[in-house]
């Protein structure tokens, strides 16, 4: 059995042939190079964001397409700010799932909104995978930016992390990170394993009971923790998940309580970690499940921060895939 | 119509043979397979030199999508391609829409099947109507229509109680239960193996052991039974194990492995693969060498197609989305021969597998080349290397994992019932 050299599917499919990122889909396989240009490209767009005059040019003329089958808030409104202030056209399109089964396939939806000449897509979509489906079928000047596909990918919310996390604590490779909470069904979770294991953290760790983690995980390359005590023991970075409702009770856990009691960041916990810990979350939050609000509100809290940076990462993602 | 194949390397698995025969067939049966018949007088001479005569495939498990999926296929389209891949028999699951739990449909079936004078169809039966899992369909009643084995396809029976009754209703009448072990809980809303890839992708997973308990559960209701019973499309390593104890306890147990589980494993899915979204779902490397092991020493008795040609709009969505299934008639003869190249396993043994193996499962006086046998032959190309790619299936289904890939082994005569059907 010979494979082609040229098989599409054994090659990156995010890099172009010279090693450039093409599109973004997911964090895994990047080079730490890249993800460094990311963070420090970022850097030169946080001061943009501080102006009084909030735009560059950078993206005039081009057409952003906000592809999103899921529905979002807070992700798709930063994605609209960050290229509105690169000076794009941005078009919100939310399309429903419903909708979808009724008639149009995701890629007959891709083709007419290529035909009107979209530069870029960025894709929601709650299956795993979306977005690589995408990027197979649109022409080459098109790129596609993964905003969070299943339980797959979020890679522009894993790299504001990482530009938090950089802002705060400068080296990656003096760090010890745990992950706190849903690592199963969490997209975030599986993209910040990646991004922190490519810049060169020593030691990542997941802190959930079993049934919220997915099985041989350890292969990405983290430490396993059931309890909190153990886990949170001399961290830098906490980085808690959402837990979703429809998750709370049931088979996977018991109830939001118990929950709560075991892997909720409370001030008491926290104080386990280093004095100088940061706790970071994606949001939205679920007060009193995954985080006190003594903590989410506290002086170790950066989440509003993330947010911030997450308008100068993603125009950094942005002015990159456009060459610039 | 005589047809006399001459200098082939005749391959019967069945009775030892590996050697440069002639083949002499008339009024649809193999009337000598050294010397010819006195008197006889050959209309058509093949030269088969450099070429292997061998009995026509047996496919364990081939949809044919009618009735009822005919915009994914149709027998016409499927049967070319199964001559075309050397298969002369195929047994048929029961998941066509409606299902073939009446014996009308199962008559439409065969009676389609027989007017496109191509390969034999052998359809196996609903186990419950409907496939529902409750009540049991008239298997006897079907069994007259033409059924050869009764089977639940894709669809676990969830209720113990029932498929111990199926299990005890069948062997009342000595018929065969094909099953394919998976429990409903474990396996519900899997789309990968629950291994390293799911993970990394994101994908819903199905652990090995909604397998393993399944197969555990069928064996204890088998006994308890005292039905035959044939386990369809083994995917872990762990089964394997499980079936080589039962056999060793003696018990009357066939099972099969499709020819995509005996070569990729779940890494094989690379970036969203759809065409590698397959039921069961590919497994771990250890499980799919497991499954080359279990083959090589017997445990497996057979290898199948699996054929499920799906509609290119069907794959063309996400991974998960994707509708399950692999084209393969036309790949079973050359993944067969390379796994047999690859374990060192000689050329009749690797044959038997998609032949004797298969015959004797479905208990039909096929798969040999005895005189007096029914004249189903393949002739092939050991050696031709061929690419696997759209143009070159024949079949309505153009989805295979194995696309872009080369490989060796290509059909140049099909014979069924002494009609040349198939020629390259």
């Amino acid at each position: 059995m010979k494979r082609e050299p040229e098989a599409p599917m054994s090659n990156n499919p995010q890099l172009d042939a010279e090693g450039q990122l093409r599109h973004l889909l997911t964090i895994e396989g990047l080079p730490a190079p890249i993800l460094t240009q990311i963070l420090d490209t970022a850097d030169s767009f946080v001061s943009v964001t501080e102006r009084e005059v909030k735009k560059v040019p950078l993206l005039r003329g081009k057409t952003v397409f906000n592809l999103f089958f899921e529905p979002s808030t807070r992700t798709r409104t930063t994605f609209e700010i960050a290229a509105k202030r690169l000076s794009a056209d941005v078009i919100n399109l939310n399309v429903s799932t419903s909708s979808q089964t009724k008639g149009e396939t995701l890629l007959d939806t891709v083709a007419n909104l290529s035909a009107m000449h979209a530069d870029m897509f960025v894709v929601r979509h709650a299956q795993s995978g979306a977005p690589h489906l995408i990027a197979r079928h649109v022409a080459p000047e098109i790129h596609v930016i993964n905003a969070g596909d299943g339980r797959h990918a979020h890679p522009t919310q894993a790299l504001l992390d990482m530009y938090t996390i950089r802002h705060y604590k400068k080296d990656f490779r003096a760090l010890r990170v745990a992950i706190v909470g849903d690592v199963l069904h969490s997209r975030v979770a599986r993209s910040q394993i990646h991004a922190l294991t490519t810049l060169g953290v020593p030691e990542v760790r997941v802190i959930a009971p079993g049934t919220l983690l997915p099985s041989q995980v350890e292969h990405l390359g983290v430490h396993v923790y059931h309890d909190m005590a153990q886990g949170l023991k001399d961290v830098d970075v906490l980085l808690m998940l959402r837990l979703q409702n429809e998750r709370m009770q049931g088979a996977l856990l018991p109830s939001p309580q118990e929950y709560f009691k075991n892997y909720g960041l409370t001030p008491e916990k926290l104080a386990l970690a280093r004095p100088d810990a940061i706790v970071m979350h994606p949001g939205p939050m679920n007060r009193g499940v995954e985080i006190d609000s003594a903590v989410a509100d506290g002086h170790q809290s950066v989440i509003l921060p993330q947010v911030t940076f997450g308008i100068a990462v993603r125009m950094a993602v942005m002015s990159i895939l456009a060459g610039n | 119509m005589k047809i006399h194949i001459k200098n082939g390397r005749l391959v019967d698995p069945k009775h030892g043979v590996d050697a440069v025969r002639d083949l002499y067939i008339a009024a649809g049966k193999i009337v000598g397979n050294d010397h010819a018949p006195e008197g006889f007088h050959a209309n058509r001479v093949i030269n088969a030199s450099g070429l292997v005569v061998c009995p026509g495939f047996i496919d364990l498990s081939a949809r044919l999508r009618e009735p009822g999926f005919e915009y994914k296929a149709t027998l016409e389209s499927e049967m070319v391609a199964a001559v075309a891949g050397g298969i002369t028999s195929l047994a048929c699951p029961p998941d066509t829409d409606p299902p073939l739990d009446e014996p009308g449909l199962v008559e439409m079936l065969k009676h389609r099947a027989r007017n496109l004078n191509q390969a034999h169809v052998y359809p196996i039966g609903a186990l419950t109507q409907g496939l529902n899992g409750q009540r049991l369909t008239e298997m006897a009643e079907l069994r007259d229509a033409g059924c050869v084995a009764f089977s639940q396809a894709e669809i676990p029976v969830a209720d113990h109680s029932v498929l111990l009754r199926a299990l005890q209703y069948a062997a009342t009448f000595g018929f065969k239960v094909w099953l394919r072990p998976q429990d409903l809980g474990l396996g519900r809303d899997g789309v990968a193996h629950d291994g390293e890839v799911a993970t990394r992708l994101g994908l819903a997973a199905i652990p090995a052991c909604a397998e393993t308990i399944a197969v555990s559960t069928i064996l204890l209701l088998a006994r308890e039974a005292g039905c035959g019973v044939h386990l369809c499309r083994i995917s872990s390593a762990e089964a394997v194990d499980m079936i080589r104890g039962a056999k060793a306890r003696g018990m009357a147990i066939t099972c099969d492995v499709s020819a995509n589980h005996v070569h990729l494993s779940e890494m094989d899915i690379g970036y969203f693969d759809s065409n590698a979204h397959l039921m069961p779902p590919l497994r771990s490397l250890r499980d799919r060498d497991g499954l080359r092991t279990g083959l090589a020493d017997g445990i497996i008795d057979a290898v199948c197609s699996d054929h499920t040609p799906v509609d290119e709009d069907a794959k063309q969505v996400p991974f998960g989305e994707a509708e399950a299934g692999a084209t393969g008639l036309e790949l079973l003869l050359p993944l067969t021969l390379k796994w047999g190249r690859e374990s060192g396993v000689a050329l009749a043994r690797t044959l038997a597998k998609i032949t004797t193996e298969p015959a004797r499962i479905l208990g039909l006086d096929a798969g040999h080349l005895a005189p007096g046998a029914t004249a189903d032959v393949c002739v092939f190309d050991p050696e031709a290397w061929w690419k696997v790619e759209p143009r070159a299936l024949r079949s309505q289904g153009k989805n295979t994992p194995f696309l872009g890939m080369e490989l060796q082994g290509k059909v140049r005569h099909t014979l069924v019932a002494g009609h040349l059907v198939y020629e390259a």
